[in-house]
């Protein structure tokens, strides 16, 4: 039973299903865990172990009675610190946010409930969600559990994290720019960004609407497809959801892969990726070609264009949406304020850290009048390019193949002076974000510092349960999924 | 005056739905402060809108009202600025692409005198688009507080063309486009609610010359009086200035009706920069081009429309139509009761002269009118006292009494009539003898009447009417008393 935290829901459905240990034993499985490594790894933003076991001994409960609720009933889902869960905290790993509790459940959170998820702690993240090494967070820093010394990658470096060092089972994130599939990568887990309206965003809170959506983490393709099962769906409280049947995902992978047309862009594979991602990424794409797949050099030729467009569309939104953290109603509040202008300055002021002040100067900027003209909306006609650019490659493969990040982890504080550079962490993630096309970081290979190195599969607009099955084939040929950090002081 | 004033107007008004207009917090006006909110209304963090189709349709029916082209998408944007009562620090609002476009008014000029009909003209609009209400401030000694019921209220925005002339015009355009709207159902304009709110931006030139003139915006009218009151203020001002030899400067202006005087808000240097940008999380909503027609072909009869039918139609004055059509319930009213009797005539004199004065006199002291669905009155009470009257049941007079107490009881005229024994006498026997006792007693009218003088005939009527308590027919008392008269001789 000691395992159990570093198991697949498969394994501990029939687990659970046969008595041979109880959604309580799974649970405190995880908490021990998570507290043997936690001070390495600091995954978490806050946990409420009570709570989760009292969901667990619900779950039991449910088993018992013959009322299970299905494939997640039991199992623990940690949860970004940026989904809305009632009666815990929501901090997006703010100190303008330190005192806010959520008095609602986002959509996401709901449906997780009605699966019989056991839901579990606040995970680190970059402020905001704007980061990509999670060192923007207002309160610890994460480790990847491969490399103590390394950023997990970012915004959802804690749920990665978390998923990589057996913290959790599953874990949900967003991903506005790469937020799910850059950590995914350098954690060594697979990370899913759905298709932009697939997933509700109520309850999400906001970074840029346009770019934002909630998915999957999982240490197995099959446990991403699960739990992206009950994530999805059509929700009336998001204007932006789309309204689609319901797809069984976990049971398309069942079927055999089918002979695919597989995209190659050359723009992705050029100077500055790092020669031993690049090696491992092209190791995979050769076993796609010598399984029978056709591989396909293609050209995506804006995206060099990716991510100046992204920095102007969501740091403009982003100006918008955090505009409500003002310190009159629920964040921060200046406690040396003398009018209504200073209690604004003074709280975004104290609240926000380095980052996210960047960020919304810099949208503010771009949405001002006499500039709105030459970068928003160039923003958004060069978007349009980029969504074009997708569509002729799609008219030519099923799916896209490219490095998840153009290089494995780096060192904690390499980054953090220079934002260009940690900007440029994300520039084969950031298009897909803009074109609102699915993709997921699979495992591929370790450097010899034997840090994680993932690929990107991008699929067409609800091309879910193809980019699974591609990933899913590669992953049963190969052994990445079954590597585990050497975190066990614990254990050992 | 050597300047001609400009006005153009903005003129916000809450539509009537339950809901707001992003969310399914209801409204309504006077709730307990902060109860009337949900996390959308509130902006708290990770809420998202969703469209009340009911406000976009409702704006699309004031359009067609008003003759505007109504937009083939619905669009949002985000309108960015920090202010307490507003709960995301941006507004959701129509920039771009209004869904009203185009667009004009009748108005009515004030004629010579109250009984006279004045001039009409029509009014051009600029646009009509929605926006959300903010909250409301209420500003104590050492606090400010914030109520967010009204956040979230669907808003439409009508904006005018600078194409009014005096403050007079501007206040027939308010009471035009007021009338219009509540006789359509949209809103009930109640500018003391914050229903009905006025913008005003008004600019002089001098006579004679094209260009317009440096404006200035009036903010903060919220009565029709402070709107005329505002502009008079401004003309006076802004013309001391540029007889001055100054320039009037662009600004915002806040009207201080307490003091009547208007004190600057805020210059064009210190105006704020929106930054407007479409709403990520709406999506633009493509109007059904059928139901738009559906809506335009059941669009409700516009008043000045209403009150020329009733001039053609019926017959009626001017003097009786300007008041029925000033006032959808008492049109509708009449409306309704004329389906029961046919008499346009007299069912519009007993709602103009009799209903408007009881609703007046039955008010608390000092409180406006009672508004006709606050009384017991029903259409079918008109028209039965009508018929009674025609029918020679009662006398006009005695219908006055069963008035007002079919007014205060809710009864109708004919069970009145039957408590109150207040039927008509048409007992000529019993008149004759009543009319020969008043020629006895009355030698000197006789003798009047005899040499000429017709009215002298009411001295004789009168004894009769009072030993009758007034239910003696007027008709057959007039006719009895001359023949009694002549056969006398």
């Amino acid at each position: 039973m000691s395992d159990l935290f570093y198991s697949n829901i498969s394994e501990l459905q029939a687990g659970l299903n046969n008595k041979t240990f109880t959604a309580v034993d799974l649970m405190q499985s995880v908490i021990e865990r998570t507290e043997a490594v936690e001070s390495e790894v600091n995954a978490f933003i806050s946990r409420d172990i009570e709570d989760a076991l009292k969901q667990a001994e619900a779950s039991d409960k449910r088993r018992l009675a013959g009322a299970s609720l299905g494939a997640l009933d039991g199992i623990p889902v940690g949860i970004k610190d940026i989904m809305a869960v009632k009666g815990q905290p929501l901090r997006c790993a703010s100190k303008m946010l330190e005192s806010f509790v959520a008095p609602y459940d986002a959509t996401c959170i709901e449906h997780l409930k009605a699966s019989g998820a056991v839901i579990w702690g606040r995970l680190n993240m970059d402020e905001f969600a704007m980061g990509s090494s999670t060192e923007n967070s207002a309160f610890s820093q994460t480790a990847n559990p491969w490399n103590l010394d390394c950023i997990p990658g970012g915004s959802s470096g804690g749920s990665a994290a978390s998923v990589a060092a057996g913290q959790t089972i599953v874990s949900i994130g967003t991903d506005t720019g790469g937020s799910i599939r850059q950590p995914a990568a350098l954690c060594g887990v697979v990370g899913m960004k759905p298709t932009y309206g697939l997933a509700s965003r109520y309850g999400l809170v906001a970074f840029a609407s346009s770019l934002d959506q909630v998915g999957p983490f999982a240490r197995t393709v099959k446990d991403a497809a699960i739990l992206l099962e009950s994530l999805v769906g059509y929700d009336p409280k998001d204007s932006t959801s789309l309204n689609r049947p319901k797809e069984n995902y976990s049971k398309a992978l069942e079927q055999p892969l089918r002979k695919l047309k597989l995209g190659v862009p050359s723009e992705f594979f050029g100077d500055g990726v790092d020669p031993e991602v690049k090696a491992a990424v092209e190791k995979a794409i050769d076993w796609y070609r010598s399984e029978g797949h056709t591989i396909v050099e293609i050209s995506l030729p804006h995206s060099e264009l990716c991510v100046p467009v992204y920095y102007i569309i969501a740091t403009a939104e982003a100006s918008s949406n955090l505009a409500r953290f003002d310190g009159v109603r629920y964040s921060h509040r200046s406690s040396d304020a003398g009018n209504i202008n200073e209690l604004f300055n003074k709280s975004r002021g104290e609240g926000f850290g380095e980052e996210v002040k960047r960020r919304i100067i810099l949208g503010t900027y771009v949405l001002s009048s006499g500039y709105y003209d030459a970068y928003y909306l160039r923003a958004q006609k060069v978007r349009s390019l980029i969504r074009n650019d997708f569509d002729q490659a799609f008219e030519q493969v099923d799916a896209i193949l490219t490095p998840t990040t153009p290089t494995p982890a780096f060192k904690k504080g390499e980054k953090s002076d220079d934002p260009l550079s940690m900007y440029l962490s994300d520039i084969y993630t950031i298009s897909v974000n803009l074109a609102g096309l699915p993709a997921l970081s699979l495992p591929v290979g370790m450097t010899q510092e034997q840090l994680p190195i993932g690929m990107q599969i991008i699929g067409k607009a609800f091309g879910e349960a193809d980019i699974l099955s591609v990933a899913h084939a590669f992953e049963s040929n190969h052994e990445f999924k079954d590597l585990r950090p050497n975190l066990d002081n614990s254990k050992q | 005056m050597k300047y001609e004033v400009v006005i153009g107007l903005e003129i916000h008004v809450q539509l009537k739905t339950k809901t707001k207009m992003f969310s399914a917090a209801p409204y309504n006006y006077g709730a307990e402060p902060n109860t009337l909110t949900d996390p959308v209304v509130l902006g708290l963090p990770g809420t998202l809108p969703v469209l009340n189709y009911t406000a976009i349709e409702k704006c699309a029916e004031l359009g067609l009202m008003l003759g505007c082209k109504i937009a083939d998408v619905c669009k949002w944007d985000r309108k960015n600025y920090f202010y307490p009562d507003s709960p995301k620090n941006y507004q959701l609002t129509q920039n771009e692409q209004p869904l009203c476009v185009g667009g004009s008014i009748e108005i009515e000029m004030p004629g010579a005198s109250r009984n006279i009909e004045g001039a009409h003209r029509w009014v051009e609009l600029n646009r009509i688009h929605l926006e959300e209400d903010p909250g409301k401030l209420t500003h104590t000694a050492f606090d400010s507080l914030i109520d967010f019921n009204r956040a979230g209220v669907p808003l439409a925005e009508i904006v005018t063309e600078p194409n009014l002339y005096s403050s007079s015009e501007a206040v027939a355009f308010l009471n035009a486009l007021r009338n219009l709207i509540i006789f359509s159902g949209i809103s009930d304009c109640d500018m003391e609610k914050g229903q009905m709110r006025c913008d005003a931006n008004v600019s002089l030139r001098p006579k004679g010359l094209e260009t317009l003139g440096t404006r200035t915006e009036m903010k903060n009218l919220n009565s029709i009086s402070n709107v005329k009151s505002a502009i008079e203020y401004e003309m006076k001002r802004q013309a001391e200035i540029l007889d001055s030899g100054d320039k009037v400067i662009q600004e915002t202006r806040r009207w201080d009706a307490a003091k009547n005087i208007s004190l600057s808000l805020r210059s064009k240097e210190e105006a704020h920069d929106y930054r407007y940008f479409p709403d990520p999380d709406l999506m633009p909503v493509v109007m059904d081009k059928a139901r738009i027609e559906v809506l335009n072909q059941m669009l409700p009869e516009r008043p000045f429309d209403r009150q020329r039918r009733y001039q053609k139609d019926y017959d009626l004055p001017y003097t009786i139509t300007s008041v029925l059509c000033a006032n959808h319930q008492l049109s509708d009213f009449f409306e309704e009761t004329l389906g029961l009797y046919n008499a346009p005539k007299a069912i519009a004199n007993y709602l103009v002269n009799d209903l408007l004065r009881e609703l007046a006199s039955n008010s608390e002291q000092g409180a406006s009118a009672l508004s006709l669905s606050e009384t017991k009155l029903k259409p079918q009470s008109i028209a039965e006292l009508v018929e009674v009257v025609e029918s020679g049941l009662i006398s006009k007079q005695i219908a006055k009494e069963v008035f007002v107490e079919m007014f205060a009881s809710g009864a109708l005229p004919k069970s009145i009539i039957e408590s109150k024994g207040l039927s008509q006498s048409n007992d000529s026997s019993e008149i004759e003898a009543l009319c020969l006792e008043a020629i006895a007693n009355n030698p000197k009218a006789v003798g009047q009447f005899k040499d000429g003088n017709i009215k002298a005939i009411n001295a004789l009527k009168g004894p009769v009417m009072k030993a009758t308590q007034g239910k003696a027919n007027p008709a057959i008392l007039d006719e009895l008393l001359q023949k009694l008269i002549e056969s006398g001789e």
